[in-house]
Parts: structure tokens; sequence; C-alpha cells
């Protein structure tokens, strides 16, 4: 594949991906299509551009790459990644939110392929991303662990612990993607609780990182090429996102959060994302 | 006690390079010669119990069994939500240790006084937790959750707390053991206060009483066929715990009771009143200000049957 080529097949998974969200989120009557939004371009990258070392017929290979959805409620996003990428029937996608169904508002494990974790509070998947990278590390396995983190729940001290615990234990096979779409719960990162300067921050805190684009694919892609950033540290992609990201009437609304489209709503984004649906 | 877990747990993991150690900072002159001959299986998480939690399920999902460590409430009630989502819902394989049950850090103050854990942990579904009673039970009970798949609680006392039981007694996560036979009154103790208990039997058999002496190691899984034998062959229950008397070992008990088809028993909970021990004293002052001494013991058995005691 040329890189041309995987550049153009991975904005079309992620198109894909924003259209199942907002089909799943209509559906589903749920919130939180802003937050899926915002990292499907990430998501696109990490599953459909040969990033992750995940085969969907193996995933209890010790050695397999792991991937942890700390931001639990951006479950949409995540579910029609793994369902578009064949690690479950898509007609589960269906079943988001229904009584009785498979796929629950946040992401749940076990019991759906491809889930190595269940998050749904804030602040706890890199602690656990940190014991799996120890793990392969002790185990020596080849196995990554990738982190997907949104900017609110830097607010959790538990992330600071992990983000101390990981450098001091050279987890240069631990990946961090911050889905810094600057909105959170009720406003916007920088009046509820700045978390300026972010990137610095972790750095001084012992991490390799990148500032990205998170919507730029040819940047996504170069960042996770690159990994480890530096041998002996974790890395941390900073990507800037826009919550909502792809469907103009959403891009960087607070209401995103929790609104759920109506039908007229996911006629205008669906036209608006454009794409095989 | 403390000593006892140590020593069995380097028997286990000179065997099992699964076992992995993770404490809190803490357990100066306890946890150095684990950490020498096992360094692989040996983590110093610094003072950051949620993420030692976490870290916890991480390896305990990549295969581990793991045990978190450190003292009074700050590997349990600090990273809670960390034992409930991330331990008990994923059934990791995660042990969690703490050393100090009760009022065992005395003078040390409320903040160490580790005295709503059992309540707390018994409610986790998923959860296992055992509080064993002396040295023997600690090195039984440590064997026998390294074998259990599931998250644990381990309530450890301190240091120094006599020895109940030979060692070859029989040990079985669930099923509680029966130290002494009698028919007039039974004590089921939890933890080292079980020691306080059969002093109090001894009490009690000068006067003429004859005491049943339990001790409930393990409060989830409870051993209810134990209790429902109690309250169809002995005169009356009385739980001891060095806990409060809400929701722990008593109150495990009364919910076996006040459900059970069978006789009804004179029963009652020794435990510590609901509120924070807020005077200065070592260990045995405040169970003594807290009324769980032997007298106290001995003249509670006594009410509960009708004679003075």
């Amino acid at each position: 594949m040329t890189a041309d080529s995987r550049i153009d097949s991975c904005q079309a998974l992620a198109r894909d991906i924003r259209q199942s969200v907002v089909k799943m989120v209509h559906r589903a009557q749920s919130a939180h299509v802003g937050s899926s939004l915002s990292m499907a371009d990430l998501l696109a990258a990490l599953y459909g551009g040969g990033i992750i070392r995940l085969d969907p017929k193996r995933l209890d290979d010790p050695s397999r790459d792991r991937f942890i959805l700390s931001k639990g409620h951006a479950s949409a996003g995540l579910y029609s990644t793994l369902a578009l990428k064949g690690f479950f029937p898509k007609e589960w996608l269906d079943s988001f939110y229904q009584n009785g169904g498979k796929l629950s508002g946040h992401v749940s494990y076990p019991g759906v392929p491809g889930i190595e974790f269940s998050s749904g509070s804030l602040g706890h998947g890199l602690s656990v991303a940190c014991g799996m990278a120890l793990a392969s590390k002790k185990d020596g396995l080849t196995g990554r662990v990738f982190a997907m983190l949104s900017d609110g729940e830097c607010d959790e001290g538990s992330i600071w612990e992990a983000a101390l615990f990981a450098p001091h234990h050279k987890l240069d096979n631990l990946v961090v993607l911050l889905d810094y779409n600057k909105i959170q719960s009720l406003g916007h990162v920088k009046d509820v609780l700045d978390l300026e300067p972010l990137g610095k921050k972790w750095e001084s805190f012992g991490w390799a990182v990148r500032e990205i684009d998170g919507h730029n694919m040819s940047e996504i892609l170069g960042a996770l090429s690159a990994l480890p950033f530096t041998t002996g540290r974790p890395s941390c992609v900073v990507a800037h996102t826009v919550k909502g990201k792809g469907v103009s009437f959403m891009e960087d609304k607070l209401l995103w959060h929790y609104r759920n489209p109506t039908a007229d709503d996911v006629t205008k984004a669906l036209a608006e994302i454009g794409g095989a649906a | 006690m403390r000593t006892a877990f140590f020593k069995t747990l380097e028997d286990l993991a000179e065997k099992d390079p699964r076992i992995t150690f993770i404490t809190g900072d803490l357990g100066f002159s306890v946890v150095e010669t684990y950490a020498r001959r096992f360094p692989k299986q040996f983590l110093n998480a610094g003072v950051a119990e949620a993420n030692m939690t976490g870290v916890a399920v991480g390896l305990a999902l990549s295969g581990k069994i793991v045990f978190t460590y450190s003292i009074g409430n700050f590997p349990t009630l600090r990273c809670l939500e960390q034992i409930r989502n991330d331990a008990c819902y994923h059934r990791a394989n995660v042990n969690v240790v703490s050393v100090g049950g009760g009022l065992s850090y005395g003078a040390l103050g409320s903040s160490h006084h580790a005295t709503e854990d059992l309540a707390i942990f018994r409610v986790l579904p998923e959860m296992t937790v055992v509080a064993p009673s002396d040295p023997v039970e600690s090195a039984l009970a440590t064997r026998a959750i390294v074998q259990h798949p599931g998250p644990c609680f381990l309530r450890l006392g301190k240091a120094g707390e006599p020895t109940l039981h030979d060692p070859a007694v029989s040990f079985t996560l669930g099923k509680s053991i029966r130290i002494r036979d009698g028919a007039d009154v039974t004590l089921i103790g939890t933890g080292p206060i079980v020691a306080t208990c059969l002093q109090a039997a001894d009490r009690l058999a000068e006067k003429g009483l004859s005491t049943r002496v339990i001790s409930m190691h393990t409060l989830k899984p409870l051993d209810r066929e134990a209790i429902l034998m109690a309250a169809q062959e002995t005169s009356a229950i009385l739980t001891v715990e060095e806990h409060s008397e809400i929701g722990g070992l008593g109150g495990a008990v009364a919910e076996v009771l006040a459900q059970s088809d069978g006789p009804r028993v004179p029963f009652r909970i020794v435990g510590l009143p609901d509120r924070f021990c807020r005077v200065v004293g070592n260990h045995d002052y405040l169970k003594q200000i807290s009324g769980l001494t032997v007298q106290d013991i001995v003249r509670e058995a006594g009410r509960l049957i009708g004679q003075k005691v």
C-alpha cells in the first residue's frame, strides 16, 4: 500500500466510523456522540492503518497489542471501529443500549471481542494499561498497549499517578492517545480546570510527547508509525481534536456531549460525513 | 501474622513465577527479604494506591497472581473504586492485603484505624473476604487465596498475635473453624479477636457455662451452615469483631439468622460503636474503651442467656 492509499483507506474508515456512530447514537437515543467523533480519526489510523497488531481471530495471543478505551463513554466510536474491522458482527451495533443487548453504554468486557477492559469511570484505564505493559515487559513479549484518554479525565489524580509510574518503569511499549477535544462534561476544559500546558506536563513526567492535529491522517499515521518516540520512555500523543468533528453543527459544542441526534440531524450529519455507510 | 503471610508468600513465589507482590511503599523491615529474593516478582508502586490497584489489575489480566499491600485503609478505601470496577468486575486475580485491621495501629489515630473495611468489602460482588485469627490461619489463607482465581481481601492484624491453631488445622475458604465446642452459647469471632473469645470462653467455663467458639475467618462466602448449626445446637449466639458493629461479621450473621426458618436464638453483636475512636491510646487501651475486652464478651454472653456472670 502506498502512503497515499493508506491515508485514503484510513480516511474512508474514519468516515464509516462517524456514520456508524451517528446512527448508533440516534437509534439508542444516547449521549456522547461528540466524544466518539473527536477520536474517530485516531481509531481509524490505529485499526485501519496497520498500527495495532491485533488479529480478531487470535484475541488470546499473549503477544497481541492491546487497546484500552479509558474514556469509556465514547463507546460508540470503538464499537463501530471493531465491528467495521471484523471483530464482531455489525448487527451487534443495533443492540447498543438495548435491553438484553450485547453493547452497553460504556465499553464492557468480557463478551465483546476486542474489548480488553471495561471502563466508564474516568481515570482508571491508564493504570491498567501500565499493568499490562509491565506484564508484557516482564514476560519478554513484544505486545504494546494503547490507552485512549480524554482531556477531562486528566483532572483525575489517578492519571498522574500512572503518568509517574510508566516512565519510572521505562514502559516504552505503552502509548497514550490523548483526545484533546477541549470540552469536558460541563464546559470548555480551559474554563473548568485548565490543563495547559498539557503536552509539557506529560513531558515533565518523563513521557516522550508528540503534539499532532488529531484529524490530519498523515500526521496521525506519521506519529503512530514512529513508536516508541524514544526508546526507554512511554509515548504520549497529544492529539488536538474537535469535539463532534465531521458534523458542522456538532463541532466544538458542549451540547453534543449529551444531545442525541433527531432523524433530521442524522440525515444532515450523514450527508456531511459522506462516504459509504 | 505479617510474618506468617510473608513467609508463606515467599514459599509460594519461589514455585510460581506468576505471583507478583506490589506494595504502596509500606512494609519496612518485613518486605525486604521477599524483595531481595524475588526482584522480578516485586514492585513498589509508591504512595499511589489507585494506580497500584489499576496496575495490579493490568498484570492480573495478563496472567499474573497479584498481591497489593499496604496498611489500614490505604490499599482498601483509598482505591475502592479501582477495586470495585477494575478488580471485581473483571474477576481479576488481585489479592488486596491490609495490615493493621481494626484498631491495631492504636495511637496513630483514626486515619489508621481500619474499622469499616469488612462491611464495605463484603458487599462487593465477586470479592472473597478473609480475616484470619492467628498466624496459622494467615499462612493457610495466603495459600488458599493464591489458589482462588478471583479478587480477595486479606485483612491481617499487625504482629505478635498468639497462635491459636495447630499448623495441621484444616482450612478452606468459606468454611469456619470450630475451635471449641459447647452448648450454652456460641461466640463467633473474626480476626485476631478470636483469641479474646477463647479467653472469654475460659472465663465462662469457670462459671459453669460451656461455650462454642468459632473462627469465622471467611466473611464472604459466609459459612451459613455453621451459623445455622449454632442456632440449632446452642442457646445463644454472640458475634465478636474488631470492626464497626454495622455491616461486618455481626451484620452478616444477622442476615443469615433473620432469614432462616430454623429456631430463633438470642443474638447480639459485639463490635466497635458507630463513631470514630478519637481517644489516644495503644491497641489494648483502645479495645478496652471500645468494649472489646474479655470482660465485655463475658458480660454480653451472660446477658444474652439470662445469667449473671
